[in-house]
């Protein structure tokens, strides 16, 4: 521990804190633009609004990245630092659009905040905004890099916690921007459209594409019948921007929300989680105890890791789960089983998935088989800023809202379904519905609470049947390489496999802490959220994929049995390997 | 030892006499039948300017000024025959320095190792490794060798916390990224002397613990480069370099890397980024490079003069060392003197030395007609000082007063046609230029400084541009991540210092007192001085002057340049400028 002084009163913090998270125990915020609280982001040092001083001296430090020294006297807030914070402030504002009204984050802007905090009311320096187009080329990831303001969060999370190296800074000086490395566009560039650029932008220089006035569209269609399903990790951040506290599951609010927006029928992605698990898990058995095909199995519910996975690891296509990720699962069932049962025309059916996720935006064209029931399985996708902004357009008082529920058959769901949104959490399904698939018995307890957590890589075994099923869960791209290089490293050395089955998601903390969530995220909030989720699963009646009723009727009205011919048509994919780079 | 002969005529007008100076010479040393004994060479630039026809006799470095066709056989017959000065002619270049660093630049032949050992080459590396690295460190702290680079920190300080920093794998590096504008003392030392640095870094990387070693040299320097990469070959073929040298322990070697032309890759954090091939961007400190630098292990990071100077230290000892200098800066300094001043060029003297002897002294002042007004010291980092202070004896702590600093050596010398805010814009758009744009201060901070100097110099500047010129230069000096942004503004605050007036005739008389600034300067031909000769005409490089020689000449105002040649080239004075 280290003992300090911050503002004249006495603060002791453990060796290495800084003194910007140091000054937080003493109540006392230091204002900062680059240095975002999501402890997998370095701070860059990059604003200097942060200073603070070393008391008595002229010394100036910036709080962001020095850590607290043995005996420090630290002055956050004196009239110079102030002045100097403002006119650094100012600069910055003479470098960035007044485009605030039209803004994605209008409201929600970091740099917004500050400069209202600091009541700058006129602009002093001239203003010197670069003029570079904006790039929506993905179509899921917008960047706008007049906005930028150079603070290298999106550039820290592409390359050192996703691995991805699409972003980059270009140029030097006064010309220095944010972009897609070599100047390409960000749709040939190796983006895995992740999102976590965007979830970290303090300002509105990296924005999802906004799609709420396409969904409207498709909505008040009145030719059109519109269904909607919710994804596991939109209802525990949703009421985030309702001022729910954090992790606070609000489903039943949102299916109300939803009704009342004026979907025809309110689905659960949840309840396609728990088809997803059905296919997976058999075909893990089939691979795991009946030696068809090889091991590790590796998840793909996440359309990030799918696309990295496509363009940078394509020698493990073999291993990789042919099932579909669980909202395109419900889409296509939507549209064959759903409109067969109620006679509908498939072809006036819509599906708007609303999702932790950017990715998911992208998945919905991936490839021929997102088309497998002759349409597009899933039209429109939101992201979960999407969906509050637009319960905000409808004019909902969402924290009013009495509970509902959802719609029959593709809504109910096990507890097993609705962990899929926290790291380990498809693992943890897939392990309950397997052990019962391989020794035909019932889990006396559900939890596997090894796979759950925050730690990057998550190495644990499980004892099936008096077999030992190895396993391994990465979260944040940059975790992945070394738990395929422990199963290449086998392979080429003839060594037993390391693990039997892997299960990766692309952001850090699983969807929870996806790119298309509430602004803010970190490790304390990932946690809440996941905390929420668990929850949600301990309430459940039903807590293994396999004993949800309404699966077991899906199989036996429509599917047959898992891996059956149709649901290998229906739910199933296939994968190719990609180029890095698209150009 | 054959000799070398260094020709120039550096008369400014008129007839260029190099070739015919060349050719007499060679006609007397063939008439002693020497012509293959000695190598004459005609060069570009021999650091002297404006003293008639300059010889300068190589190795012994005999510098002859204003030579007439009568002194030539006198300088054969002394100099390259007797190995002595020629008295008449010789001009007392060195008696001022102390050369140290550049001890063997120009003396010795720089590609050959036998020449550098003949002059005590390697002993310091063969008496350092026959003993404890503590006692490098002791001596090295003794010597109070201060870093060249320009930040000045204790050389042993460095080398103790890099060598106590825990941890196997430890690097040190020369720092050879050198950028200031007019600076040049790395590159002369590492072209003129490679082995002197690479036997500084050697004996470095013995003290800290280092078995790696890592060049840093602009790819701008191609001779530099070739030098050292032939003298780190020498150095393996003689046992020098790689395992077990000179039959210790210790083994040691060294690679070069190449910077891309970024000024900012001088700044220790943002070289090591570039060593490790990526983009040079400052990091914040702490953590230290001494604690976790190249690939996250400690590291050192020495200028190239810091390690030229190491050798002789540990050879002489250093409290010899120390004996040189002032009581805070030990041993001496070499500079680049450039600028309106007639002797260029590098020049070494011990710490302490006052600015007036080495402007006037060894620089020989203005050049001609002129009268010096100030000098600029530490590169854009630094500042000015006025020729008033020119009785201040320069070492670290005395610039830094003057609000300047050392930097890495370069002396800029300005004269009476030198307007301030335009120095001051010069330097800053430097900085402006070099900015790595990683954070906010320095980016947009130094970019709206230049908006507004150029506000100034262009006459459209106000008072409250003044202030807001302080004000960003305030907030850049306390908010920059690095020292190119902390510093950036001193040129502009040490002139608004000590020319403040020179700023306000811009801003409230709309005047620029050097006539300097283009949209402030008017020139015209005074017609009753005029004698006609249409000189005017013939310099003028946009034909802003019509007329002929009857009817006299008349400047176009909406064509003119302001660029000063016509008034430059009119000998009667007949234009005037204001």
């Amino acid at each position: 521990m280290v003992k300090a002084v911050i503002n004249g009163l006495k603060v002791e913090v453990p060796e290495g804190t800084t003194i910007l998270e140091a000054a937080k125990k003493v109540q006392t915020k230091i204002p900062t633009l680059c240095k975002h609280p999501d402890a997998y982001l370095h701070a860059s040092a990059a604003c200097g609004i942060c200073i603070v001083r070393v008391k008595g001296t002229k010394k100036m430090l910036r709080a962001c990245c020095t850590p607290l020294d043995e005996g420090m006297d630290i002055v956050t807030h004196d009239p110079e630092i102030v002045s100097i914070r403002r006119t650094v402030l100012e600069l910055i504002l003479s470098n960035h659009p007044n485009e605030c009204l039209t803004c994605g984050r209008n409201n929600n802007c970091e740099l917004q905040s500050a400069v209202a905090d600091f009541g700058i009311r006129e602009e002093f320096f001239k203003k010197i905004v670069p003029n570079i187009p904006k790039d929506d080329s993905t179509g899921n990831i917008v960047l706008e890099p007049r906005k930028c303001i150079n603070c290298g969060r999106c550039v820290d999370v592409c390359q050192n916690v996703q691995d991805v190296w699409a972003l980059t800074f270009l140029q030097r000086g006064i010309n220095t921007r944010m972009a897609p490395a070599g100047d390409i566009s960000l749709a040939e560039s190796p983006c895995v459209r992740c999102g976590q650029c965007s979830a970290h932008c303090p300002t509105g220089a990296i924005v999802e594409k906004d799609d709420t006035q396409l969904a409207w569209k498709v909505l008040r269609d009145s030719e059109q019948y519109c269904v909607v399903q919710i994804a596991p990790a939109v209802r525990v951040a949703l009421g985030e921007a309702f001022g729910f506290p954090l992790g606070k599951n609000v489903t039943k609010k949102m299916y109300a929300a939803l009704r009342r927006m004026g979907f025809k029928a309110i689905f659960d992605t949840n309840f396609a989680a728990d088809v997803t698990i059905m296919e997976e898990a058999s075909e893990f058995v089939e691979r795991f105890a009946h030696g068809k095909s090889v091991l590790p199995l590796i998840t793909t519910c996440c359309p990030s890791w799918v696309d990295f996975m496509e363009k940078f690891h394509g020698d493990m296509i073999p291993h990789f789960s042919s099932a579909k990720s669980p909202h395109e699962m419900m889409g296509v069932l939507v549209k064959t089983y759903y409109a067969e049962k109620n006679k509908l025309d498939p072809a006036k059916l819509k599906v708007i998935s609303v999702m932790p996720c950017t990715a998911k935006k992208f998945e919905i064209s991936r490839s021929r088989e997102m088309s497998a029931s002759g349409y597009q399985d899933v039209d429109v996708v939101l992201t979960t800023r999407e969906l509050a902004r637009m319960i905000k357009q409808s004019g909902i008082d969402f924290a009013s809202l009495p509970d509902e529920d959802c719609d029959h058959i593709l809504g109910e769901y096990s507890g097993a379904g609705t962990i899929f949104g926290a790291t380990g959490g498809v693992m943890e399904a897939a392990l309950r519905t397997a052990y019962s698939f391989v020794t035909g018995k019932k889990l006396s307890k559900v939890e596997f609470e090894n796979v759950r957590g925050l730690k990057g890589v998550k190495e644990t075994s499980v004892n099936i049947d008096g077999k030992e099923v190895k396993i391994a869960i990465a979260h944040g791209l940059a975790n992945v390489e070394y738990v395929l290089n422990e199963v290449r490293k086998a392979q080429k050395e003839n060594r037993p496999l390391p693990y039997h089955f892997i299960e990766v998601m692309a952001c850090p903390g699983g969807c929870v802490g996806g790119g298309g969530q509430p602004y803010g995220v970190t490790d304390e909030l990932r946690v809440a959220r996941a905390k929420g989720l668990y929850s949600d699963d301990e309430a459940q009646a039903v807590r293994c994929s396999h004993e949800n009723p309404y699966v077991q009727q899906l199989y036996k009205e429509f599917l047959g049995k898992p891996l059956s011919e149709k649901a290998e048509k229906l739910l199933h994919t296939h994968y190719q390997k990609l180029p890095v780079y698209r150009r | 030892m054959g000799k070398t002969v260094f020709i120039k005529d550096t008369t400014i007008g008129g007839k260029d006499r190099t070739r015919d100076v060349y050719g007499i010479l060679l006609g007397v040393l063939r008439e002693r039948g020497l012509e293959n004994n000695v190598q004459l060479v005609r060069v570009v630039d021999i650091g002297v300017y404006g003293q008639g026809v300059v010889v300068r006799v190589l190795p012994e470095n005999f510098l002859y000024t204003h030579v007439e066709d009568a002194d030539i056989v006198g300088i054969v017959e002394q100099s390259l025959i007797g190995g002595k000065p020629f008295a008449a002619k010789l001009v007392a270049e060195g008696a001022r320095q102390l050369r140290i660093v550049l001890r063997n630049c120009g003396v010795i032949d720089p590609e050959s190792i036998e020449e550098y050992i003949a002059k005590d080459g390697y002993q310091a590396l063969a008496k350092v490794l026959s003993d404890t690295p503590e006692k490098t460190l002791q001596e090295m702290k003794t010597s109070g060798l201060r870093g060249r680079g320009g930040a000045g920190f204790p050389t042993g300080m460095k080398w103790e916390f890099t060598r106590k920093s825990p941890g196997a794998q430890k690097y040190i590096i020369c720092n050879g990224d050198e950028g200031d504008p007019g600076a040049y003392m790395d590159r002369s030392v590492l072209e003129g002397d490679p082995h002197s640095v690479i036997e500084g870094m050697i004996i470095g990387g013995y003290a800290i613990g280092a078995s790696k070693g890592y060049f840093y040299i602009r790819a701008e320097y191609p001779l530099a480069i070739e030098r050292i990469e032939k003298a780190l070959h020498q150095c393996r073929e003689a046992g020098l370099l790689g395992k077990n040298i000179f039959g210790s322990s210790f083994s040691f070697d060294v690679e070069i890397r190449l910077g891309a032309g970024a000024f900012v890759c001088g700044e220790e954090t943002a070289l090591i980024a570039s060593i490790e091939g990526k983009r040079g961007y400052p990091s914040p400190r702490p953590p230290f490079p001494s604690v976790k630098g190249l690939w996250g292990k400690p590291t050192c990071i020495n200028n190239v003069e810091t390690l030229a100077n190491i050798p002789v230290i540990l050879l002489k000892g250093g409290a010899w060392f120390a004996g040189i200098g002032t009581a805070s800066s030990k041993g001496t300094k070499v500079f680049a003197v450039t600028g309106k001043v007639k002797n260029s060029g590098l020049v070494e003297v011990p710490m302490g030395t006052a600015i007036e002897d080495i402007v006037y002294g060894i620089g020989g002042g203005a050049l001609a007609g002129k009268s010096v007004k100030a000098i600029q010291t530490g590169g854009p980092s630094g500042g000015v000082i006025p020729k008033e202070h020119f009785s201040t004896k320069v070492d670290y702590e005395s610039l830094q007063q003057m609000g300047s600093i050392m930097g890495s050596g370069g002396m800029i010398v300005m004269d009476e046609d030198d307007c301030m805010p335009d120095i001051a814009k010069f330097y800053l758009g430097f900085c402006v230029d070099e900015s790595c744009g990683k954070c906010a201060p320095c980016r947009i901070g130094g970019t709206q400084m230049l908006r507004l100097l150029t506000k100034v110099t262009e006459g459209e500047g106000t008072p409250k541009d003044l202030e807001q010129l302080e004000q960003i230069s305030h907030a850049m000096q306390k908010a920059s991540l690095c020292g190119l942004g902390q510093t950036a503004p001193n040129p502009v605050l040490s002139t608004l210092h000590y020319y403040r007036a020179e700023y306000d005739a811009h801003v409230k008389n709309k005047k620029c007192p050097a006539c300097k600034c283009a949209k402030l300067v008017r020139f015209l031909i005074m017609s009753e001085k005029c004698v006609k000769c249409g000189m005017c005409f013939k310099a003028c490089p946009v034909n802003a002057i019509s007329g002929n020689r009857e009817s006299g000449y008349l400047i176009d105002q909406t064509k003119c340049i302001r660029c000063g040649q016509c008034f430059e080239a009119c000998k009667p004075r007949a234009i005037s400028r204001s």
